[in-house]
């Protein structure tokens, strides 16, 4: 079912994907561009929040919920039964994260006004305390995020649902072992229902991965594990998509696969591209104006 | 004072085992997950019954925490089991985040808990596990006292919504409770009835405190014993009842001072009832490698130490 173009959002309904049945690549533009405000306009108005590696993961997360993922905004329940399920396990891209699920029609995006403030439903890493639609499990203490998407496709292979577990990792994220054990489960269990994704941006907060901890060849890393491994551009849609459908081709292969998205922390914004600065740091007033100038309007509207 | 016969020594674990096997054919839901201790953690039976709800983690304890949540999330009702240290100490923040936080319906199978692992040595026990699990919101904490009431706050685990942390332990102790009494989560037994002490106890010090009762019936001392194997909500009711009752307390368990039943009673009567308490635990010190019995005596955790204890108690009231 195709989208519809209005106003301020777009009507998304029930999607039932077939690869053939794809937004152009304009269309995704369109909606990362907002994304990319959203993210912007919702840290500052938090004076808090991670901007940088929201705006590397735009490109792949509005590719995710807009073209890929097997949902029903209006129906979604956390068990997750017959549909597609996301674990954002590097749990500070909330910005990104709620921008994404407002715009596919999860909640208003009025609500993103209210990040990070006191009584929210939007708190500032996910929560399932708040009865956000969306949300399958709280995360922010990073390294468990891809534990539990094991458990979902886990769950889903014992109940022969054929839907997928899909899961977002940070590459500094990667430093954690924890990743590393659910990478081992993931393998002996035969999880090829489960398509992690590494947004492979090359910092972290004190700076570059190379320079903070040097975790050597990510691509390396994962095929020695046992998992499929693709990489592909973040920021480049054709790239994107065709990494979700080769992954989506590996249910059966009894490998998990793990899709690493070269991308650029700050993407999209000149002054925050490319650098670590911007990881959890708060746009100037100044700045965001700047920034949004440079990003543009698009005809979904900020909220 | 109310006799309690021994039906045969049986190991706390073992009542988990058989619990989790009976739980597991009344609900399909139910899977059990163990970091390579299947056969310590008594989960043979259930993994061989129901080998495609059995899952194997190895030694990869914080990635069987999430696992097992996100199995709970998509309906299952996961337990998972270790070494008591094990799945407290060591992922308390895995605990946390995706089992306390995330509200997911996990069971925490904790075996060999405290001082009674016996020979591994510190490393190993833990005396801490309780208070780790206690200062985590809504985790109901259990500590049942023999191989029969393991088994069924098993049962009674698995039916309930929401994550417990069920602790049990490795030797073969005295099992006197009823075979098939169903265990209510949050009510504490009230074992005898007595007018001069109470003793509260959990877990291995149950047996030892009717032990201490009788001591202390032959000296003319009539004790009143409960049963505190829910720790976590602690049925405070009965705690006040009986305060009120014998306005001394004793309270006795296989755990440190810090954070563990004895501070919880202490708490709640420093709230509601000031009264007279003494404590039987492990104060502030590790374990070392011993047989669970010489493990116990030497650390003062048995019957002739809570008589002393009760009788401590009664001359500060």
């Amino acid at each position: 079912m195709k989208g519809i173009w209005r106003k301020k959002c777009i009507f998304v309904g029930i999607r039932n994907f077939t690869l053939s049945d794809m937004y152009s690549n304009d269309q995704l533009q369109e909606v990362s561009t907002q994304v990319r405000r959203d993210i912007l306009r919702m840290v500052c108005a938090a004076k808090s929040g991670h901007p940088g590696g929201s705006m590397s993961s735009t490109d792949i997360l509005t590719t995710l919920y807009f073209n890929v993922m097997k949902q029903d905004p209006a129906t979604w329940t956390r068990d997750g039964k017959g549909q597609d399920m996301f674990i954002l396990s590097a749990g500070h891209m909330t910005p990104v994260y709620y921008s994404v699920l407002a715009r596919a029609g999860y909640f208003p995006a009025s609500e993103l006004a209210t990040f990070r403030t006191f009584g929210a439903r939007l708190q500032g890493h996910p929560s399932i305390r708040k009865s956000l639609p969306g949300i399958f499990q709280a995360s922010g203490s990073l390294g468990q995020g891809l534990s539990a998407a094991c458990g979902l496709a886990l769950g889903k292979k014992l109940d022969k649902d054929d839907n997928f577990v899909f899961c977002l990792c940070g590459d500094g994220e990667s430093e954690e072992g924890q990743i590393w054990e659910a990478g081992m489960f993931a393998v002996f269990h035969k999880l090829d229902n489960l398509i992690a994704m590494t947004d492979w941006n090359g910092k972290q907060i004190d700076g570059p991965v190379a320079e903070v901890a040097g975790e050597g060849d990510l691509a390396e890393k994962w095929t020695a594990w046992g998992w499929n491994t693709i990489v592909a551009e973040g920021h480049d849609f054709d790239s994107i998509k065709k990494a979700f459908e080769l992954a989506k081709a590996g249910k059966g292969s009894g490998k998990p696969t793990m899709i690493l998205f070269k991308t650029e922390m700050g993407h999209g914004v000149d002054f925050m591209a490319g650098t670590h600065k911007w990881h959890g740091s708060v746009p100037k007033p100044e700045q965001l104006e700047d920034a949004l100038k440079q990003l543009g309007e698009t005809s979904l509207g900020d909220f | 004072m109310k006799k309690y016969i021994d039906t045969g020594k049986k190991d706390t674990r073992s009542g988990f085992g058989v619990g989790l096997l009976e739980a597991g054919r009344a609900d399909s839901r139910v899977v059990a997950l163990t970091a390579d201790l299947k056969g310590s953690l008594k989960m043979d039976a259930f993994a061989a019954e129901f080998p495609e709800r059995f899952i194997q983690c190895g030694i990869a304890e914080a990635n069987m925490v999430g696992a097992a949540a996100g199995l709970a999330i998509t309906g299952k009702i996961p337990f998972i089991g270790s070494f008591a240290e094990f799945v407290t100490g060591r992922v308390y923040d895995q605990v946390r985040q995706e089992v306390s936080y995330g509200k997911a319906n996990v069971k925490i199978a904790s075996s060999h808990a405290g001082i009674t692992l016996g020979e591994d040595g510190a490393t190993h026990q833990t005396m801490e596990d309780m208070a780790l699990m206690r200062a985590l919101p809504e985790m109901v904490v259990i500590n049942p006292c023999d191989f029969n009431q393991t088994k069924n706050a098993t049962i009674a685990a698995a039916k309930y919504v929401g994550p417990v942390y069920l602790r049990f332990g490795r030797p073969s102790v005295p099992n006197f409770t009823p075979e098939n009494e169903e265990f209510v989560i949050g009510k504490a037994q009230i074992l005898n009835e007595g007018k001069d002490v109470t003793i509260v106890a959990c877990g291995h010090l149950v047996w030892e405190a009717l032990q201490a009762a009788e001591i202390l019936e032959a000296e003319g001392i009539c004790a009143e014993v409960i049963n505190m194997a829910t720790v976590k909500p602690l049925d405070e009711a009965a705690i006040l009842d009986s305060a009120v009752k014998t306005k001394a307390i004793v309270v006795a368990e296989e755990h440190n001072m810090a954070g563990g039943l004895g501070e919880a009673v202490a708490g709640l009567l420093a709230r509601a009832l000031p009264t007279p308490v003494e404590f039987v635990n492990g104060k502030d010190l590790f374990g070392q490698s011993g047989t669970p019995s010489a493990l116990m005596a030497a650390y003062g955790l048995d019957a002739q130490h809570i008589a002393e204890a009760a009788k401590k108690a009664i001359a500060r009231k």
